[in-house]
């Protein structure tokens, strides 16, 4: 068979041409190449913390409450960034801080990806009272403002970081699925589709190997989005108590921990929000850059 | 029209019924026994908890309770909170108005300036105003609000002190509560300085409130002005020789309102989400704060209702999104 082996050939080429035109377009956005080397940073801060951390990120160091950072008068050159109200050394949080971010986004997009590329494949594909049943249950979850019904799982749950995860990537999964579902409906009307049909390909084949693959640009660009709002989100349900407990590091709960003294050490209030908004800010930025390169209507302009 | 609405409001019932389920399913599935859960830390006799069980009809099968539970939504019966023993309906109610304050003024401050800075972004496209303002809303859509809201604190507050940390008024003034906004009951009292305070502890709330809102309508703006004026119509317009100003107020500016409408509308879920971050920190008495409080305090019933209420209110206001858009875009109606 000739033929076959020519064809593979020719999509290994097609897939090498169609990365070198992403990356050409999305180098062409500067504020997404800048967040796109802010995220590997840190990834690097998070993958490298127990080398670069100059302290234990829970170590409690008795004789240094509340040190301003090492500029301001009465600061430590032994804490960089200050320390917190029981003497945690505030950089090395932050640089933990970044494990938590990172693993809480990568764990809520992917869940809230495959549940969602599962639910709304079977939807498109399906259609008739599947698809509609399926979308009145994603009208209800959607209902609802996530940040709320998040609450509300997490109160189910119990409060903690696991529980704070599967909420949000619960009230999240609705987007993936609508969107695998209006594109799946998009290409099952092409001639692509009909000839692999024809030549005896099953339901889950269809599904999985030839539809899907198609449909991957926008939800791409909407794991970016949740990426960024996943982080947003479990901030803020860490601010709210809901999500990762204390002596946890993570940004939100830093803050909530934070909140009584925000008159008298700004460092301990605006450092982890600072964090937070420039690891979201970033993933934006390339999130931007990424739709920019995917989306073939805006290529030509 | 008329059936354009109709069709609308049917294909509302299904998902209204789906949220009475959540609702309804959300003290059944807490883990352990919900009476044993309500009572809290002191737990009950087992008489007591033979009656509650009874009172709040645990002792029937699961649908007989569910029907039960719609029987008393459409009475308007919401339960009782467990903490103050009031009706769950009468405290939104007296909460409401300072949500809807908040958060009313939050939009207003989104629209008002969204809005033009993303028309003047567009017709500007690539100038340094564009780069600028659009850098801004992308950092105000990535805005933990939480913190922007201790942050204008800590400045305004704190080190200027040009407004108070929290609350709606200051504790000098009193006067009935009539409308239940403050804004207006204050105006109305007539008391010196009572508007002037109202309005110091409302600013910082609804700019915190409108900051994400904000980015993402002067973002929406932007770019629906952008793919109008691109369009062929413009173009004539422009070769006509008719002013710019028309060009853009008239031709493109209309056209463009439509998804920006669209957005504002849909920003109402954003900003019932942000009212819970905002209303904590700055202490505002309304409904964010309200379930946040019944949450911490496991007020179940309150957080049942409330649940309701606010999904509610959310699926009504895209309803009238959905009509306006059918309104001022026949192009929808007729499909």
């Amino acid at each position: 068979m000739s033929d076959t082996t020519s064809v593979k050939l020719s999509d290994a080429a097609i897939r090498r041409r169609m990365l070198a035109d992403f990356w050409f377009y999305f180098r062409q956005n500067r504020g997404a190449v800048a967040g796109l080397a802010v995220f590997i940073l840190l990834v690097l801060v998070a993958v490298l913390a127990p080398l670069i951390a100059p302290h234990d990120p829970t170590m409690q160091y008795r004789d240094a409450l509340l040190v301003p950072p090492v500029w301001q008068e009465g600061g430590r050159a032994g804490f960089l960034l200050g320390t917190d109200a029981v003497g945690r050394d505030m950089l090395s949080r932050l640089i933990y801080g970044a494990q938590y971010s990172l693993f809480i986004g990568i764990v809520v997009v992917s869940i809230a990806l495959v549940g969602g590329i599962v639910i709304g494949l079977v939807a498109g594909y399906f259609g008739g009272w599947v698809d509609s049943v399926i979308m009145r249950v994603m009208d209800v979850v959607l209902a609802f403002p996530s940040l709320l019904l998040a609450l509300v799982l997490v109160a189910i749950l119990g409060p903690g970081l696991t529980n704070a995860m599967i909420a949000i990537a619960i009230v999240y999964q609705p987007h993936f699925a609508r969107l695998t579902r209006a594109s799946v409906m998009g290409e099952m009307r092409r001639d692509y589709v009909m000839a692999a049909r024809v030549s005896g390909a099953g339901n889950l084949r269809l599904m999985f190997r030839t539809i899907l693959p198609n449909c991957l640009g926008p939800l791409i660009v909407q794991a970016t989005l949740s990426f960024s709002s996943a982080v947003l989100d479990s901030a803020a349900l860490g601010f709210l108590g809901m999500g990762a407990q204390p002596p946890a590091s993570e940004w939100g709960t830093m803050l909530a921990e934070a909140r009584e003294f925000i008159l008298r050490a700004w460092w301990v209030v605006t450092l982890p929000g600072l964090a937070i908004l420039i690891s979201v800010l970033a993933i934006n930025l390339m999130g931007d850059g990424l739709r920019d390169a995917l989306d073939p209507k805006l290529k030509r302009s | 029209m008329i059936r354009f609405i109709l069709g609308k409001l049917l294909y509302l019932i299904p998902t209204f019924l789906g949220i009475t389920v959540v609702a309804f399913g959300f003290v059944r599935v807490l883990p352990g026994d919900p009476v044993l859960l309500m009572a809290g830390e002191r737990g009950m006799t087992p008489e007591r908890h033979a009656e509650v069980a009874a009172q709040l009809g645990f002792d029937k099968p699961i649908w007989m309770q569910y029907f039960d539970f719609l029987n008393r939504l459409l009475h308007g019966d919401l339960g009782n909170s467990l903490v103050t023993k009031k009706p769950v309906l009468t405290e939104f109610l007296s909460l409401f108005p300072a949500t809807v304050e908040l958060g009313l003024c939050a939009i207003l401050i989104a629209t008002l300036v969204g809005v033009p800075v993303g028309v003047l972004a567009a017709i500007r496209r690539g100038s340094w105003f564009d780069q600028i303002s659009m850098t801004t809303a992308l950092i105000g859509f990535s805005m933990p609000i939480f913190w922007w809201g201790l942050l204008l604190i800590i400045l305004f507050s704190g080190i200027l002190q040009w407004t108070p940390v929290s609350g709606r008024i200051s504790l000098m003034y009193f006067f009935p509560s009539v409308t239940g906004f403050m804004l207006i009951d204050s105006l109305i009292s007539g008391q010196k300085g009572a508007f002037l305070s109202a309005i110091s502890h409302l600013i910082l709330p609804s700019v915190v409130l409108a900051t994400i809102p904000l980015a993402v309508i002067a973002r929406q703006t932007r770019s629906a002005m952008l793919e109008v004026l691109g369009e062929d119509y413009v173009r004539t317009a422009r070769a006509k020789g008719m002013p710019p100003s028309r060009v853009v107020g008239v031709h493109a500016l209309r056209n463009a309102m439509i998804p920006v409408i669209t957005t504002i509308g849909l920003q109402i879920g954003v900003l019932l989400a942000g009212a819970i971050l905002t209303e904590t920190i700055f202490s505002w008495p309304g409904i964010g704060k309200w379930m946040i409080d019944s949450i911490s305090r496991r007020d179940y019933p309150v957080v049942q209702s409330g649940l309701l209420l606010i999904a509610a209110i959310v699926m009504l206001v895209n309803l009238l999104v959905d009509l306006t858009y059918g309104l001022i875009n026949p192009r929808i109606r007729h499909k």
